[in-house]
Order: C-alpha cells, then structure tokens, then sequence
C-alpha cells in the first residue's frame, strides 16, 4: 500500500469516523435508552445514516462532476461509517433476546434492518430524481 | 473526558476499517462485500467481550468510539441495496442474513467469553 497517498485518505476517515461517533454518543446522551427498553435511539441513528448515505454515494458517484477525492473517504466512509454501528445493533439484540423478551428482540433486528434498508434506498432515490432535475435545468 | 474517549476510540476503528476493507477487498474477485463483512463481524465481538468490562470509560472508550466506528450499518446497507439493484439478489440476501447470523453468533460468542473469564 502505497503510504504517502494513502495517508491524507486515513486521516479524513478518522477525522469523519470521529465526527460521527461523537454524533451517534451525543444521540445517546440527548435520548438514552433505560436498560431493557427498546433502543429507539440506535435505530433512529442507523436509519438516518443510512439515509445520508444513500444520498451522499448518488451525489459523489453518479454525477457527471467529479467531486473532490477526499470527500467520500470523509463524509461517507468517515462520517456515515462512525455514525451508524452494527455492533451496538447486534449486541441490544442479543441483549433483548437474552432478557427473556425474544418477539421484542426480532422486533429490533428486523426492524433496524428495514428501516436501514428502506433509508437506504430513499435516500438513494431521492438523489437521482434531484440530480435529474438539476441536469434537466443546466 | 468522556467526549474525547469517544474520539479517541473512533479515530483507530474508522481508519482500522477502511484498511481492514482496503485490504480484504484486494485479496478477492467476488460480488460480496467480504470487507465490510469482515469488520462487522470482529467488531460485534469485541463489543460483546466488552459486557465484561466495567469500567464506564472503557465502554466509551472500546465500545461507543472504536466497535462504534469499526463496525458500520449504513456501509453494509448501501451494499446490500447494490447488489440488490445490479441484478445479485442472490449475494445481496446472502449479505443480510450470513451478516446478521454471523454479528449476533459473534456478540453472543464475546459475551459467553466475557462470562466465562468473569
């Protein structure tokens, strides 16, 4: 791995990968989740980073101005990456589902994954008719 | 403090999963996102040897900042909905359910671990 090119590339991940664990810990602190309820707040965070970047990769990838390089490395795999959190996903599920509370814990993780997967594809949709739209304009 | 324990932790597991991705990605021809896989799964893991830690700032620390930002949801869905969208439906249901089989295998396999040596 070439370092010297790599190395700017590292550096605006951790930069976007800190702003968006920051982000997801002051979720946490504004709407915390008491212990054994549903963790509304993860949810909420992982489908709306998944939202974001839905239309952040049309708007890096599918236009016809290339972006500046250093911005999908910061805002989608920095930001976006350190925002949601599929380990914490994970381990509320186990948690729920070890808590003796098992339709609450297959609640949770299909719902985290529908709604990760519908934010996804809205966001996704929504940039490539907004993209359209300014083409059409231009 | 706890802000920076946050930041701190992010600042490796980001660039530890681009790398991690970067790499694996390299090392293989085929559709599915093995990368991505691949960090999800060690980072759910360790989340869940974490249950065995109490220390408030090594859950900040370990957990919040470096599975937090080792791990991703949004990376994982984008993918899915890629292959989904590129005609792979096959690799993208593959995606999702050996994702979250092999995550909640691995939280479940780190909590038990941290029970154990508990």
């Amino acid at each position: 791995m070439r370092l010297r090119k790599e190395l700017p590339v590292v550096a605006v991940v951790a930069a976007g990968g800190a702003l968006g664990a920051v982000a997801r810990y002051a979720a946490s602190l504004a709407w915390p989740t008491p212990a054994g309820a549903f963790p509304w707040t993860i949810l909420t965070v992982n489908a709306s980073g998944c939202a974001v970047l839905g239309v952040l990769m049309v708007l890096l990838t599918e236009t016809t101005t290339a972006p500046h390089p250093l911005l999908r490395p910061f805002l989608g795999t920095g930001f976006c990456g350190g925002f949601t959190t599929f380990s914490t996903a994970n381990l509320d599920t186990q948690s729920l589902l070890s808590a003796g509370d098992p339709t609450r814990g297959l609640l949770y993780l299909g719902g985290t994954l529908l709604t990760a997967l519908a934010a996804v594809a809205a966001g996704v949709t929504a940039a490539r008719a907004l993209v359209r739209a300014r083409g059409r304009h231009a | 403090m706890n802000w920076l324990l946050v930041v701190a932790g992010a600042v490796v597991g980001a660039p530890l999963r681009y790398l991690t991705d970067r790499a694996v990605q390299a090392r293989h021809d085929s559709v599915f996102p093995w990368g991505t896989f691949v960090v999800n799964v060690v980072g759910s893991f360790v989340l869940g040897l974490l249950t065995g830690v109490t220390s408030a700032q090594a859950h900040l620390l370990l957990g919040t900042g470096l599975c937090g930002a080792l791990t991703t949801y949004s990376t994982f869905s984008y993918e899915t909905f890629r292959l989904y969208e590129n005609g792979a439906k096959g690799f993208a249901a593959l995606n999702v359910t050996g994702s979250l089989a092999a995550g909640l295998a691995a939280v479940w396999l780190g909590v038990e671990t941290a029970a154990g040596l508990g």
